[in-house]
């Protein structure tokens, strides 16, 4: 068991790197599939207690609106709305991705100084965790389509449910399918956002909205 | 102290009642009229009762909240400023009916009447709260109802220019009200108000300076009355009535309130509150003076006022320090009076003014003219409004200045060190503020009301309607009740009144001394309004002998000021800043009137044209370079703000992840 663990959490780790470096949109919203399903086989396998009926649930929303759902939404919208497949950053794909390994020192940094830290069974999960948050916000933050926000978001989330999983553990159900469901309402409002946006201005970048400045 | 508290919860009740019912409906202003109608007539009876000496009991509830406790209480002094608080609310509740009517068409009135009740009842909670948190809670919320309020008309630039410096004018007097109550409490657990204090002298000092500065932005007294001259016109006339008559006066409950706590009062509180309210009533008077907009006179009026009251509360705080009971007694008794006649008639005056705005659809004073004889009843109103605020006998304003006058008699005469120097530069900037403030009504009331009319504006006036008439002429008839049986009502409430110094001079003062004060100003008084009876009664002769003389007779009506020419027009007429002319130059030094003029050329003057602008000194001098340079400082910030989603969520990882280390570290 514990290797698997291991295993997947450098896959996780391995795929914000990936997110980091790709150039094209259809590729970093299959990362995200990619990423929710991992996620998905995490919950299963993180508890030491074994299976309960609670983690199978979150296991199957997980990789059901992660792995599915949500891509299919994403593609979809990247197809109707015609635009460029490039993620179009500001910060360049190289740079990105040192920048990745950086978020992961600091991150070992700061889970060094957590004291939840000792509950998790890899010492490995927690600083992934923690870079995979900072890699969700580093995706929003520095590309420009608006597209690429859901999916910074979209990672960042994910961060989040990776930290909650490993280092508390005993988050209620609730509050977990509370945050699934808030994503998921975040990519419906964005999806609409965006195809509004588009049909407003004949593009989605983000950074272009500044004009409605007043 | 259960009907005070139900008179409370019955405006809270209609206002948010007035708020369910349909928009504009038929019953919008009549419930939202009922709840200070109500209020008033169960509230007054606790308050007269404690004003006649019959104790209730104080009410203490534990809160759910840190540092919180509910203590509410009802003394003396609350008693006398609910008088107002209840009895104008509900006058301006009625006036409100009527004039509120022209405005349903375009209006939400239901919001305007949840406001109006939330303001009664949170100023009835000011003067009520005995713990430092229900205390601001009901100071803010008043505010900011009142700031709604003022924000009626919210369309035109004036109003909601006027609403924010009055929103900004608040919050920062009671930023300086949160560090003294810090200060006050700092000895005890539950900031209950009987806790407050026990400070050093020096901390006592600076929570005296803090309380002016917080509580006087509210009374306006100078330089902190800029927020009174733009709120007061901007605000619908109800609201300007009841906020000039009674809102401004929780910040002289406010003053007095504190100086409970504050322990013995050093000679030089006297001092600054004898110098701040006469410079105060002079500057106010003479910026009322040279104002052109009719509310925006009597805004400034407002100031002269509370500055008159500002000035008795200085003569007894003198007198505490110095152990005289005659200053003590007269001064902080006539302040207290000056706080119930003023309310009387500032009320009538604004409902006056509104009366004629209704009629006219103008407040400029140079459009107006001809007045009285198209509306009478409402000129008579405002004659009387403005004899009494010019402090002449026989109205009630010259009772409450009387005694602040002849405490400053007494105490110039009997004491010979440096307090009598002020106490005679009180009377003669008391005189000097009558003078001007009966010049400043004379030309209001002489342009307004007298003459001819100046523009289209007058020609169609019309008499405004008995909701409107009503309250203005029952304040008229008050102003007279107390001007003419003053004597007796100082008589009755001397006990009254020394109860409510005691605690004020922290029980350093003997009351039946107090009393015996009272007692011989009230005899003193009685001479004179029996001269001002003679009089009254000598000029109801010669009306009589007039109406004899001419009764038989052909009588001609003739334009006025026509000055014998056979086509006279109404520009002969004075005008309202030619009357005030001599005045404001004699006085230039106050206020920097700006002229521009060109005067007629040659025998056939082509062109000439006057103009003036009277700014305020403070506003132009002060708050106008200090906002613009935090303006400018502030402007620079604009560079955060360029619109881009990626930077603004920078900024918010960037804050997180600082705060993050900061805890890490």
């Amino acid at each position: 068991m514990q290797q698997w663990l291991e295993l997947a959490t450098v896959l996780l780790f391995l795929s914000n790197l990936a997110m980091l470096g790709l150039s094209e949109l259809g590729a970093c919203v299959r990362t995200v599939a990619f990423q929710g399903i991992l996620l998905g086989f995490i919950t299963l396998i993180v508890r030491q207690e074994g299976l309960s009926v609670r983690l199978l649930i979150l296991s199957v929303m997980s990789i059901g609106l992660k792995g599915f759902v949500f891509p299919f939404l994403l593609l979809r919208s990247i197809r109707e709305a015609g635009v460029r497949r490039e993620v179009e950053p500001f910060v360049g794909y190289v740079t990105s991705v040192v920048g990745g390994l950086l978020m992961l020192a600091v991150s070992m940094w700061i889970s060094a100084r957590i004291p939840a830290t000792a509950t998790a069974m890899s010492s490995f999960q927690i600083p992934v965790a923690l870079s995979t948050i900072f890699t969700g916000l580093f995706l929003v933050v520095s590309r420009r389509k608006a597209l690429n926000q859901v999916i910074g978001y979209l990672v960042f989330e994910s961060g989040i449910y990776m930290f909650g999983i490993t280092a508390v553990g005993e988050i209620p159900f609730l509050i977990e399918l509370g945050v699934l469901l808030d994503v998921f309402v975040a990519v419906f409002v964005m999806g609409i956002a965006m195809n509004h946006i588009n049909r407003e201005f004949d593009h989605i970048d983000a950074d272009q909205l500044s004009s409605l400045k007043g | 102290m259960h009907l005070i508290l139900s008179s409370v919860a019955i405006q809270l009740l209609c206002g948010i009642t007035v708020l369910f019912l349909r928009r504009n409906s038929r019953f919008t202003s009549g419930v939202g009229a009922a709840g200070p109608i109500v209020a008033c007539v169960i509230g007054l009876i606790p308050a007269l009762k404690t004003l006649s000496g019959i104790a209730n009991n104080p009410i203490h509830a534990s809160w759910n909240m840190p540092l919180g406790t509910i203590s509410l209480g009802l003394d003396g002094l609350s008693a006398l400023f609910l008088l107002p608080i209840l009895g104008l609310g509900a006058l301006s509740a009625i006036y409100g009916i009527g004039y509120l009517r022209p405005y349903r068409e375009h209006k939400s009135l239901n919001t305007s009447w949840f406001l109006f009740n939330t303001l009664g009842a949170s100023m009835a909670m000011v003067v009520l709260a005995r713990s430092v948190l229900l205390f601001l809670l009901a100071w803010e919320v008043m505010s900011l109802s009142s700031f709604f309020l003022v924000a009626f008309e919210r369309e035109k630039k004036e109003a909601r220019e006027a609403s924010w410096v009055y929103l900004i004018a608040t919050h920062l007097g009671t930023s300086f009200l949160l560090a003294m109550f810090l200060l006050l409490g700092q000895n005890s657990n539950e900031l209950d108000f009987g806790q407050l204090g026990g400070l050093t002298p020096g901390l006592a000092g600076l929570c005296f300076i803090l309380a002016v500065v917080g509580f006087g932005t509210k009374a306006g007294i100078l330089p902190f009355h800029v927020w009174l001259p733009e709120a007061h016109p901007a605000a619908p006339t109800h609201v300007s009535a009841l906020m000039s008559g009674v809102m401004i006066k929780t910040g002289i409950y406010g003053i007095l309130r504190t100086l409970s706590f504050l322990g013995p009062p050093p000679p030089w509180w006297g001092f600054t509150l004898i110098g701040i309210g006469l410079i105060s009533g002079v500057v106010g008077v003479l910026f009322a003076l040279a104002q052109r907009d009719l509310k925006r006179m009597l805004a400034y009026s407002s100031v002269e006022n509370i500055g008159i009251i500002v000035t008795g509360i200085g003569v007894g705080l003198l007198g505490i320090s110095i152990g005289s009971p005659a200053l003590a007694a007269l001064g902080f008794a006539g302040s207290l009076l000056h706080v119930v006649n003023h309310a009387m008639f500032k009320g009538l005056l604004f409902m006056g003014a509104g009366s004629v705005a209704h009629g006219t659809h103008t407040r400029k004073i140079d459009h107006l003219g001809g007045l009285i004889k198209r509306m009478p009843w409402t000129a008579t109103a405002f004659l009387v409004g403005a004899i009494a605020i010019s402090g002449l006998p026989p109205l009630n304003g010259f009772v409450s200045e009387f005694l602040i006058y002849i405490g400053a008699f007494k105490g110039a005469a009997s004491i010979g060190n440096g307090s009598s120097i002020a106490l005679l530069a009180v009377i003669a900037g008391l005189a000097l503020i009558g003078g001007l403030a009966t010049a400043c009504f004379t030309r209001a009331f002489g342009i307004v009301f007298l003459g001819e009319p100046r523009s289209e504006h007058p020609k169609h006036a019309h008499e405004s309607g008995q909701d409107i008439l009503f309250p203005m002429i029952l304040l008229a008839g008050g102003c007279f009740a107390v001007g003419l049986s003053g004597f007796g009502i100082i008589r009755a409430s001397a006990s009254a009144l020394a109860g409510i110094i005691q605690p004020i001079a922290n029980n350093g003062l003997d009351p039946a001394a107090i009393r015996a004060e009272i007692f011989f100003a009230a005899d003193s008084l009685r001479s004179f309004t029996y001269g001002a009876l003679a009089i009254l009664g000598l000029i109801a002769l010669i009306a009589l002998l007039r109406k004899r003389l001419l009764s038989g007779r052909i009588i001609r009506q003739a334009g006025t000021w026509d000055c014998g020419y056979i086509q006279p027009t109404s520009r002969m007429q004075y005008t309202a800043s030619s009357f005030a002319q001599p005045i404001i130059d004699l006085f230039n030094v106050f206020q920097h009137e700006r002229k521009r003029f060109k005067p007629p050329q040659g025998y056939f003057p082509a062109t000439a044209f006057f103009e003036t602008k009277t700014l305020d000194t403070s506003q132009e001098g002060i708050y106008r370079p200090i906002f613009e340079m935090v303006g400018r400082t502030l402007s620079k910030l604009k560079v955060m703000q360029h619109g881009r989603i990626q930077l603004y969520v920078l900024y918010i990882v960037l804050t997180l992840i600082v705060l993050l280390f900061w805890k890490l570290r």
